[in-house]
């Protein structure tokens, strides 16, 4: 009898070396850990249950037969983050370089079959040197199999991938249809076609880190979301983040306690907006100030930086922060931001999370290279996300809500809760000088004309109260009380219920 | 007694005049700028009058512009502060045309005192020991160079309308000599629209200690002890202290005898300091004499319980001194350290913006100890490129010099300052420096302790191990938390285990932790056991733990695995994992930053005056590249090591921000 209890715990050591002592070695020297350790980093203490782990391909071409590694390049289960339950897949590099094969796609599709059922996130950790090329397309199917279930998971349970090597092909697709994606700086690389490829058919010198790194995919291509150190800093963030998520869209997102009274006054913001009204100023000092524990969890944070998108919590429950960045473009909304905060609006209304706006915006940019872009289509993104959120929605102006911008950002007339505006809110068509220019053109050439009809339209219009007078603007609040009105107005709303007209799916302008 | 008064300038020191006027009954007035429109003193007087556009210039130091302000607000007296009119007897003048009465000396003694040539000669009669130098004026850095080499380097090149180091320059050499003249002179032009300069013998092994003196109208004066301020940067000066561990009873009768005499002789009244310059063997050369209130007066409060604004304002008022120099006593020590806003790392750069976070420790007085704060600023107010960056003046008093700095180091560790680039760090380095506290110090001191400038903090082990078992208690707190989120698998919630690392400015500990209804009991693998206690939660910007019954205040940052800790002018990435994620994190590699080593980065905001190099010019170590001028000061940035210059970003004019790139070297 011992024996045989004997045999399971070789065949666990065996399965748990993965590709051997000599490529875990290779793996540390590059400076990444084993998928095993990654998952171990990524969940609580002795919580991880395997699934799997005997799993072997079935290949038998060019002499596959011959090395069938338990596990098969990658390390399915489940365990918990401060134990809330989440499902894992891991790809093993030290196994065939993490190739994904016809049964390697199939140990993933189970967990997230289960993660479905069972509501609960998925965390995907991407370390795969593509196709596994000896299967052929039992393998390209296994892709398409693992594709159609984040499709179908999407907007059911939270999806975070993390990419900790090579990511490339035909794998970038999966990850590209998460919610999240994270990189580690250096060790990472995610790209459609390779560098040799690319060199081949245009031309172009490139590095994979130039072409596919972190820096790439958080600054240009926004595929990443944010980008960390080394491995053992990024899984200590995902779990960070995990802790803001709800773990499906059923349940509500989690409450934690909190050390942060929610009447709590930053008299400090009072002079936040600066004299001169052309002056930026760091909107994230007010996310920080008005967040428990000044606690930000930025998402995008080296992307389209005029607009700020990211986690809080208010009462220890999570709210989704969407804010105009004065420090960058005048906080203008543009293709990109609009782009970046869409999806972020989306993620939240998709999973309960309240959205807390802060608008200080001029506009749209202006330009060929906007409008050539196609500005209108993707300003329209932030617009219908915004209109379509059913979640709880409170707005605070701080300074500018000028023309369409104004409409876009989370207003009153797109179904929101609470608008507020401070004192300093200047909320019209345009800024003064523009709007003197079209409705005097005539006197454009008097300066002290001009000057006397800007200040008069300064007077009528570069206040909160036009608005305020409408209903548009349901309070005007002192900056230095906003978190306790932003608190008190989402513990209102906690009981919320809108429902949009039932239809097959929208048409968002994509 | 006077009604109301007006209070002549800004900052910590108008907000400092404002507070004994309250205490005396009397009404106050402010003048602002543009730029003080929201600034503390204004917030603070009972009116305030605004006189002009940002630069001081332009509002603060124009004469007619505060007489305007007076005859608006009927103010009866005007408190000048330091700097801006304070020395100006013009402005005196104007005052007494008016019959508006100056709250500071009579006319006649600022001019005498005021210009710092005069001032000499006037002493030398007196009988007064000066310093050796050259009295009249000097033409051009030629001219500069040769006296210079007279006197015999090293030499002191100073403006004489100057104060506050603006306009001060040593030189050891022709070459220095005239490039000194020619800054002191910019700057003394800029600064004081008189841009007169002297040269004199520079000291050696040199303290500065001055002498605070009171004199009424009435011929009676009293010296209300000495203050040593010797740790100055470039002439400016950042610790004071009273009374002075050099002196003896002998030398301060002396000094103060001295002082008064001067005083008396000029027909001075008010409040006055005499600045000697103090060698090694005791001997005093006199300085020169501030008539005004100056900045580092409040550790002559402290040690002496003389408001010494109050007795300003009596004396204007015309009344006689209340006290003897036998009631004047001098009891237990003080300590000013002076909060400015330039940021350590960078050279002491000034550093401007606003400050999204300023929480001074809490004001105290008990008989063991005092802790004391005079400030200009508030949370969520603007540093502006406009002024002197002096944001702060924090000062403890206690019965002994040793209870005094210990009382200063926590008052630091407490002191919250965030948004823009600051001193607190060198100060608590300053504090905790072994020929600080052994109270052997000259003027040299920060010249010749921090020859690389400031490079931060290495704390010494035990305090090392005090913070990581502090951490440790913290985290756990924090692990705990983490654990009670909603949504949790019943029955299968994580338990936080009760081994921990430790790992911070280059040590690693591994340690056990105990926790009970009291604290924690932190054991590491050597056997030593820690006590530590606090009510700190997540999210608290200042952690006020024990430590083995001692207190440890750490202000504390958000790092992804554990803490940013300052305290005691260090600044640590703590890390707490459990032993598995510390075996892990071992594994990753050391990242190392970008090397910025063939780079002129610009250290501060500020506007390119100067560039003195070209494209393919080979550089010296230590010869001037280029002048960047930020808060009035012309700062001139030098080369690090021989190298070739590759290109040039920058021109005259340009205004840069911090980091921008100036040149490239090859």
């Amino acid at each position: 009898m011992k024996q045989i209890l004997q045999e399971l715990e070789r065949r666990r050591e065996t399965a748990k070396m993965g590709g051997g002592a000599r490529r875990i070695d290779a793996q540390h020297g590059k400076g990444k850990l084993t998928a095993r350790e990654r998952v171990e980093l990524l969940l609580d203490e002795d919580s991880f249950e395997e699934f799997d782990m005997f799993v072997a391909h079935r290949c038998t071409d060019f002499g596959m037969q011959e090395q069938r590694p338990y596990g098969d390049g990658v390390v399915t289960g489940w365990g918990t983050i401060n134990g809330r339950m989440v499902y894992v897949f891991s790809q093993d590099f030290t196994v065939f370089g993490g190739s994904l094969s016809e049964t390697h796609a199939q140990k993933i599709c189970k967990i997230m079959d289960m993660a479905m059922q069972n509501g609960a996130p998925l965390i995907g950790i991407n370390d795969s040197g593509g196709a596994r090329i000896q299967e052929g397309v039992a393998s390209l199917a296994g892709y398409a199999d693992v594709f159609q279930r984040n499709i179908m998971a999407s907007g059911v349970i939270p999806q975070i991938s993390v990419i900790m090597g090579p990511c490339a092909g035909g794998a970038v697709y999966s990850p590209a249809m998460t919610d999240f994606i994270f990189m580690v700086k250096e060790t990472s690389y995610m790209f459609v076609t390779g560098p040799d490829v690319v060199k081949t058919v245009t031309n172009e010198q490139v590095t994979a880190e130039e072409l596919g790194g972190a820096s790439t995919h958080t600054r240009k291509s926004s595929v990443a979301d944010g980008a960390f150190e080394n491995d053992v800093e990024a899984l200590a963030e995902v779990r960070r983040l995990v802790d803001f998520l709800p773990l499906n869209n059923r349940e509500k997102p989690p409450v934690r306690p909190f050390f942060d009274a929610p009447d709590r006054v930053e008299p400090s913001l009072d002079t936040l907006i600066p004299q001169n009204a052309n002056s930026p100023y760091d909107m994230k000092e007010l996310i920080l100030k008005v967040a428990d524990e000044s606690d930000f969890y930025e998402i995008q944070e080296d992307f389209a930086k005029n607009i700020i998108t990211g986690f809080i919590r208010l009462e220890g429950r999570t709210v989704g922060v969407v804010a105009n960045q004065p420090m960058v473009l005048a906080g203008c909304l543009d293709i990109d931001s609009s782009r970046k905060a869409a999806r972020f609006v989306r993620f939240c209304d998709a999973f309960e999370i309240p959205i807390l706006t802060f608008v200080d915006v001029p506009g749209f940019l202006p330009g060929t290279g906007q409008e050539y872009g196609g500005v209108i289509k993707h300003g329209a993104k932030l617009l219908f996300a915004y209109g379509e959120a059913t979640v709880p929605k409170v707005t605070v102006i701080t300074r500018k809500a000028y023309g369409g911008a104004y409409d876009v950002m989370a207003s009153k007339h797109l179904r929101g809760d609470f608008n507020y505006a401070w004192p300093t809110a200047e909320i019209a068509v345009m800024g003064a000088k523009g709007a003197v220019e079209i409705l005097y053109r005539s006197e454009l050439g008097d300066a002290e004309k001009i000057a006397a009809r800007t200040k008069d339209y300064e007077d009528r219009f570069a206040n909160p109260f036009v608005a305020a007078e409408r209903g548009f603007i349901d309070e005007v609040i002192m900056p230095h009380s906003t978190r306790r009105r932003a608190a008190r107005a989402f513990a209102s709303l906690r009981g919320k219920k809108l429902n949009n007209p039932w239809k097959k799916h929208d048409n968002i302008p994509l | 007694m006077f009604d109301k008064i007006l209070i002549a300038n800004r900052g910590e020191i108008a907000c400092r005049v404002i507070k004994t006027a309250r205490k005396m009954g009397i009404k106050t007035v402010a003048v602002y700028s543009e730029a003080d429109r929201n600034a503390l003193h204004v917030e603070m007087a009972d009116e305030a009058v605004h006189i002009g556009p940002a630069p001081a210039n332009q509002s603060y130091i124009v004469i007619d512009k505060v007489m305007a302000a007076i005859r608006e607000s009927g103010a009866q007296a005007v408190h000048p502060g330091y700097g801006f009119l304070s020395e100006n007897a013009k402005f005196a003048e104007a005052l007494e045309a008016e019959g508006v009465a100056f709250i500071g000396p009579p006319v006649k003694a600022i001019e005498a005192m005021g210009d710092k040539i005069t001032s000499k000669k006037i002493a030398a009669e007196a009988g007064v020991s000066t310093v050796p130098g050259y009295m009249g004026l000097i033409g051009d850095a030629e001219e500069a160079a040769k006296i210079s080499t007279q006197i015999g380097y090293p030499v002191m090149i100073k403006a004489s309308a100057g104060g506050g180091g603006k306009g001060m320059r040593i030189a050891w050499s022709d070459e220095e000599a005239r490039e000194g003249f020619q800054s002191s002179k910019n700057e003394a032009a800029s600064s004081f629209g008189d841009d007169r300069i002297f040269i004199e013998k520079f000291v050696t092994q040199p303290r500065h200690i001055e002498i605070q003196v009171l004199c009424d109208a009435h011929g009676n004066g009293v010296y209300l002890g000495e203050r040593e301020c010797s740790i100055q940067r470039r002439n400016q000066k950042v610790v004071e202290e009273a009374p002075s561990p050099f002196l003896d009873e002998a030398t301060r009768k002396a000094m103060g005898e001295q002082a008064v005499a001067l005083a008396q002789a000029v027909g001075y009244t008010s409040a006055g300091t005499v600045e000697f310059i103090v060698d090694g063997e005791k001997n005093f050369f006199f300085l020169e004499m501030n008539t005004r209130l100056q900045v580092e007066h409040p550790v002559t409060e402290l040690i002496t319980g003389i408001d010494l604004v109050e007795q300003m304002i009596r004396i204007a008022n015309g009344e006689p001194l209340s006290i003897t120099q036998e009631d004047v006593r001098l009891t237990g020590w003080a300590i000013e350290n002076r909060l400015y806003a330039e940021d350590p790392y960078r050279g002491f750069l000034p550093s401007i913006g606003r400050l999204t976070r300023y929480r001074p420790p809490e004001e105290i007085t008990t008989p063991e100890v005092v802790v004391r704060n005079d400030t200009g600023v508030f949370e969520g107010g603007e540093i502006s490129m406009y002024y002197d960056p002096m944001i702060a003046k924090l000062c403890t008093w206690a019965p002994t010099r040793a209870e005094a700095i210990e009382a200063m180091r926590v008052a630091l560790d407490r002191f919250e300052v965030d948004g823009i680039g600051h001193n607190l760090p060198f100060l608590s380095a300053v504090m905790d420096h072994p020929k600080f506290v052994s109270g052997d110090i000259t003027t040299a001191f920060i010249a010749e302790e921090f020859p690389e400038g400031f490079v931060g903090v290495d704390l010494p082990e035990e305090e090392l191990r005090r913070i990581s078992a502090a951490c440790a208690a913290m985290n756990r707190v924090a692990e705990i938390r983490r654990t009670r989120i909603s949504g949790r698998l019943d029955n299968h919630e994580r338990r936080v285990g009760t081994l921990w690392n430790v790992a911070l400015q280059g040590m690693s500990n591994d340690l056990e932790i105990e926790a009970d209804r009291d604290g924690a009991t932190v054991r590491f693998e050597d056997g030593t056991v820690h006590r530590v206690s606090g009510d700190w939660t997540p999210g608290d910007q200042l952690a006020e733990m024990l430590v083995d019954g001692a207190p440890l205040v750490m202000k504390v940052g958000k790092v992804s695995g554990g803490f940013r800790i300052r305290c005691r002018g260090a600044d640590l990435k703590v890390h707490v994992r459990t032993p598995r994620q510390a075996e892990l994190a071992r594994l990753m590699p050391e990242k190392v930053g970008p090397d910025t080593s063939r780079l002129l980065l610009c250290p501060m905001p500020g506007l390119i005056v100067k560039i003195d190099v070209e494209v393919g010019q080979e550089v010296q170590e230590g010869q001037a590249l280029c002048t960047v001028e930020a808060m009035k000061m012309e700062n001139i940035l030098r080369a690090e090591k021989k190298a070739v210059v590759a290109k040039v970003n920058a021109g005259p004019g340009d205004s840069l921000a911090v980091d921008d790139v100036i040149m490239e070297f090859e």
